[in-house]
């Protein structure tokens, strides 16, 4: 199986403090990774060095078969990122948007005007098109974001706590995006406090003080932990954490 | 007694004349923590605001601890604790220096009052001459909730104070409630997560503005119309899409490892089985399924 994520002791230190401490694990194509842990853990510091954002201490990890220290222009044009934090632009319309994203990715005009067009057909938001994203319901919005952090067809795209503040209805949704981008053989590296999504996951691995401390498939862990659920597993990992808090 | 009480609140931004709280009305007993529980964007935020006296409602009534909104506001203010869903403390004063700010506001003393904030303090207390903007997301919400009390407020105000934060320290933040409830402070918070709707004593499921239900969990649990069943297969999103195509369906969604389903007629879960085996799915199994608060707001929203 091709693996997009390689990551091998990966690990990053601001002076003496260890944000991530030799992290080891690999991402198969297509496949949906959760990427849990408390705050504090470590996971946004290591998302940024997966994403080529920020240059590792030590320790080895190619992302699209791309080297995170030599090759992160490259990894930023094969992948896309989203975050609830961040997605896109309020004061542009959605069609704006969706061409400036497209824009920066280096997609032609002509493709622009296709995949733009494809997309908003997809999201039923033809009628969108011309109204500012502001005006538009959260769902939609985390909708949208998803659709344009894709639209360049990345190997990869990370999303980093999509569903925060989302109701149960459009979460729903947006995991059955999730699922047809990972179908389409776009793999998903995706966070979430939601404990009922990491059950979506096909792997997930849980982060505690900077290393990481389980990573299995959900149902693996359960039994691992004799718990019920993935909150059970997840309570008694972070519960043991020492720092952060 | 009624602390808190909303009668018929309405509240329109704009020139675009968005319909933000539409036609509100519930009322908060004393010492009772009370749950908006709404998506963003659903109306919780502004109806904090209305009754912490920051912001004007445009139609209908509200009162906190028996004072008016609009004539009382400035008594109000003296007698809530308010800790809005934006990190709102000052970044460059220190843990101490902001607690110490608050008291003096409210012209108190951090001694004053110390022993009801004392079990969050001690827990932030060995960074205590740390700036507030280089805290962690969990301390932060604990200086906060700190601030808020540090005059002994008796309507206590936390709009959405576990978003982004972990399951753990949810849960911590959620034993800290139940220890102020016990010294009789009236609580109204806010959540996106509804498994936090189960800690509440009563709820209020809020959308678009509007009220859609409003009762204990356990009895909003009770009035759900329909026999629920949770399916489990070896592939989720296979099993979601066939569930999608069964004639028989009235609804379908995922749950955690499970799907939640139900049947439009008299339930036939043997067909339900079979009709998923012969469509390429394995392992197939079907339960009743427990009911949750998630469970009836998906309804109450359809």
């Amino acid at each position: 199986m091709e693996q997009v994520i390689v990551c091998n002791g990966l690990t990053k230190r601001f002076g003496d403090f260890t944000a991530v401490d030799s992290i080891t694990f690999e991402v198969n194509k297509g496949e949906i990774f959760g990427f849990l842990g408390a705050n504090g853990a470590g996971k946004t510091t290591a998302m940024r060095m997966l994403c080529g954002l920020s240059t590792p201490s030590s320790g080895k990890a190619t992302i699209a078969g791309f080297d995170v220290y030599k090759q992160t222009e490259q990894i930023k044009k094969n992948i896309g990122y989203m975050s609830q934090k961040f997605s896109l632009y309020d004061d542009l319309t959605v069609q704006e948007n969706i061409t400036f994203f497209a824009g920066i990715y280096g997609i032609s005009d002509a493709e622009i005007k296709k995949n733009g067009d494809d997309l908003l057909l997809r999201l039923g938001m033809q009628d969108q098109a011309k109204k500012m994203v502001s005006s538009l319901p959260l769902g939609w919005k985390q909708k949208l974001a998803f659709s344009t952090a894709v639209i360049h067809k990345p190997k990869i795209v990370f999303l980093d706590e999509p569903t925060g503040g989302v109701d149960p209805v459009t979460r729903r949704q947006f995991w059955e995006l999730i699922y047809e981008a990972a179908d389409n053989g776009i793999t998903i590296f995706v966070t979430t406090h939601y404990m009922d999504e990491a059950e979506y996951c096909k792997r997930v691995s849980i982060m505690v003080d900077g290393k990481v401390a389980a990573l299995d498939t959900p149902s693996n862990l359960k039994e691992q932990f004799g718990a019920n659920t993935m909150d059970e597993v997840f309570y008694h990992l972070a519960r043991e954490a020492k720092r952060g808090e | 007694m009624h602390s808190v009480i909303v009668s018929h609140l309405t509240k329109i931004y704009g020139k675009e004349k968005k319909v933000a709280v539409d036609d509100v009305s519930f009322s908060v007993d004393k010492g009772e923590i009370f749950g908006l529980i709404g998506a963003d964007g659903a109306g919780k935020t502004t109806i904090f605001r209305v009754l912490t006296t920051l912001l004007l409602p445009d139609g209908g009534s509200a009162s906190v601890g028996g004072l008016d909104v609009v004539k009382d506001f400035e008594q109000i203010r003296q007698t809530i604790g308010y800790m809005p869903g934006k990190f709102s403390l000052y970044q460059d004063l220190t843990v101490e220096e902001n607690l110490s700010f608050f008291a003096t506001l409210f012209g108190t003393t951090v001694a004053e009052n110390y022993e009801l904030i004392k079990d969050i303090y001690v827990q932030i207390a060995p960074f205590k001459n740390r700036r507030a903007g280089k805290l962690s997301g969990g301390m932060k919400q604990k200086l906060a909730l700190c601030c808020a009390l540090i005059h002994k407020p008796n309507v206590l105000f936390l709009d959405e104070p576990t978003t982004g934060v972990d399951p753990v320290s949810r849960k911590e933040f959620w034993e800290m409630l139940k220890r102020l409830k016990e010294q009789d402070i009236t609580i109204l918070l806010s959540t996106t997560y509804m498994d936090e709707a189960n800690l509440c004593d009563r709820i209020a499921l809020i959308q678009e503005g509007k009220i859609l239900s409003i009762d204990t969990p356990a009895n909003i649990i009770k009035s759900y119309p329909d026999v629920l069943f949770a399916v489990k297969a070896t592939n989720m999103h296979q099993l979601l899409q066939q569930l999608l195509r069964y004639p028989e369906r009235l609804s379908s969604y995922a749950f955690g490892e499970f799907a939640h389903f139900s049947f439009k007629g008299t339930p036939d879960t043997d067909g339900l089985v079979t009709y998923l085996e012969q469509h390429g799915l394995k392992e197939v199994m079907v339960k009743t399924a427990d009911i949750t608060i998630e469970d009836s707001f998906i309804k109450l929203l359809g």
